[in-house]
């Protein structure tokens, strides 16, 4: 086992303090210890999106970036997005316009769009596309993605 | 795998260059590099870990004196959207805005970048054009130590440089480009980012009545390291740009290039791309 140490961080507003093994992702330790399994494990090398995370405002693949980094920062996982039973205007303009199928992308899909959106509130479609380029869906084809990110930006799909 | 005996995140320079010289050192930055390659097995760690993140004052881009200074710890998306370098260094920001996606770009490092000396890493092209130099810092009797040494002399090969264990690259420094300072940069590859590099080309230069000086080309993943292209450079210091020029540049980029063949291009093709990237390049020069 590799040594360990003491974390302490914010994740969706909540303090967390916490001993991990040093050499573990972010990822691992959302899902594994942190039991937040909506961030998704996919590619494992930053290609792909689907762990996609904010950490100070800043969107992030949770599968490249160590643990111990979260030191006195704040994170938010798609958990924190949603207020309770309530979605998030970004994750039910998803909802609304069909742009999940399989559903294994959108938590880092959401978290992207979200914050290009916070980014930039004058969004076009240009910058949706070059914002969202991280993001790999393999069902969807990204027309209704698209479409539901320019609904909430108040751009006609 | 080996293992890791000891975890430090220094926020003092001094510190983080002290614990290296005690070697057997990883350091870790912002690890969109380090964790692929140790998951995939190319890399194992040293006995200590060193998260350098927490040394803020690696975390700045400056303009002093005629200088910029560009902190090892800043990443690809503050060099996007820093007002010093879309000023003084388009070229950065351009590069910038063709490297990986928002999320890498967050994270990814320019020290890391230029660390990791893949032949095929994208900002180490428009650094060799704005002619940089990077700062090494070692700790020495008790003290720290900082060598500056330009990048065209930096890698020596594939991942390869001429950092020792015991050095901590800070900063990549260059003079200000002057008013007449114009940069391209070009990048091959279907899209515009989370692409591996078949070719990177970049071309640098001051154009005073008509003619383009201080010239500095650069060309990426066509060879063992990302290069400075000489013979180009010399073919056009001193010139003014026009059809005849540009066709003898082209010429002596093919000279300067040794590119392979590889998963993602043949050499045919690679060659092929440095005539037509250096043509579009010198065409935009003369644009501009």
């Amino acid at each position: 086992m590799s040594v360990k140490t003491e974390l302490e961080f914010t994740i969706n507003g909540r303090p967390v303090n916490i001993e991990v093994p040093v050499d573990m992702t972010v990822l691992n330790l959302l899902r594994d210890m942190l039991d937040l399994k909506g961030t998704k494990y996919a590619c494992g090398e930053g290609e792909c999106g689907a762990c996609t995370i904010e950490v100070d405002g800043m969107t992030i693949n949770s599968c490249l970036m160590m643990a111990v980094d979260l030191q006195g920062r704040e994170v938010m996982t798609i958990e924190g997005l949603s207020k309770g039973n309530a979605l998030h205007p970004m994750q039910k303009s998803f909802v609304d316009h069909g742009a999940v199928q399989c559903g294994f992308c959108m938590p880092g899909m959401i978290i992207q769009a979200n914050y290009l959106v916070k980014k930039n509130p004058d969004l076009t479609r240009e910058e949706m596309k070059r914002g969202l380029e991280g993001n790999v869906c393999r069902c969807t084809g990204y027309t209704k993605v698209l479409d539901a990110v320019a609904a909430v930006v108040g751009l006609r799909g | 795998m080996s293992e890791i005996e000891r975890y430090i995140a220094p926020t003092e320079l001094a510190e983080a260059v002290e614990v290296l010289g005690h070697g057997g050192v990883t350091i870790v930055a912002g690890g969109t590099d380090l964790t692929p390659q140790i998951n995939e097995g190319r890399r194992s760690y040293d006995a200590t870990l060193m998260n350098i993140q927490r040394v803020r004052e690696l975390k700045n881009i400056s303009l002093e004196n005629g200088e910029i200074r560009i902190g090892c710890l800043v990443t690809v998306s503050q060099i996007r959207y820093s007002d010093i370098i879309a000023e003084h260094a388009a070229i950065l920001c351009e590069t910038a805005n063709c490297f990986a996606s928002d999320q890498i770009r967050n994270a990814a490092t320019i020290g890391g970048n230029v660390c990791n000396a893949s032949p095929a890493g994208d900002m180490i092209i428009p650094l060799l054009v704005l002619g940089v130099s990077v700062e090494l810092a070692s700790w020495k009797d008790g003290a720290m130590q900082i060598r500056r040494e330009p990048l065209n002399k930096f890698f020596t090969g594939p991942g390869k440089t001429i950092r020792h264990e015991n050095e901590l690259l800070i900063a990549v420094v260059f003079d200000q480009p002057s008013d007449n300072f114009v940069g391209q940069f070009r990048k091959s590859g279907p899209r515009p980012a989370l692409e591996i590099s078949t070719v990177t080309v970049g071309i640098g230069g001051d154009v005073r009545d008509g003619k383009f000086e201080n010239v500095r080309v650069a060309f990426g993943a066509v060879g063992p390291t990302p290069m400075r292209g000489t013979v180009t450079e010399a073919a056009l210091e001193g010139k003014t740009l026009n059809e005849d020029t540009i066709q003898a540049a082209v010429l002596a980029a093919g000279q300067d290039a040794s590119p392979i063949d590889d998963i993602r291009a043949t050499t045919w093709y690679r060659n092929h791309l440095i005539g037509v990237f250096t043509e579009e390049l010198l065409n935009n020069v003369c644009q501009n």
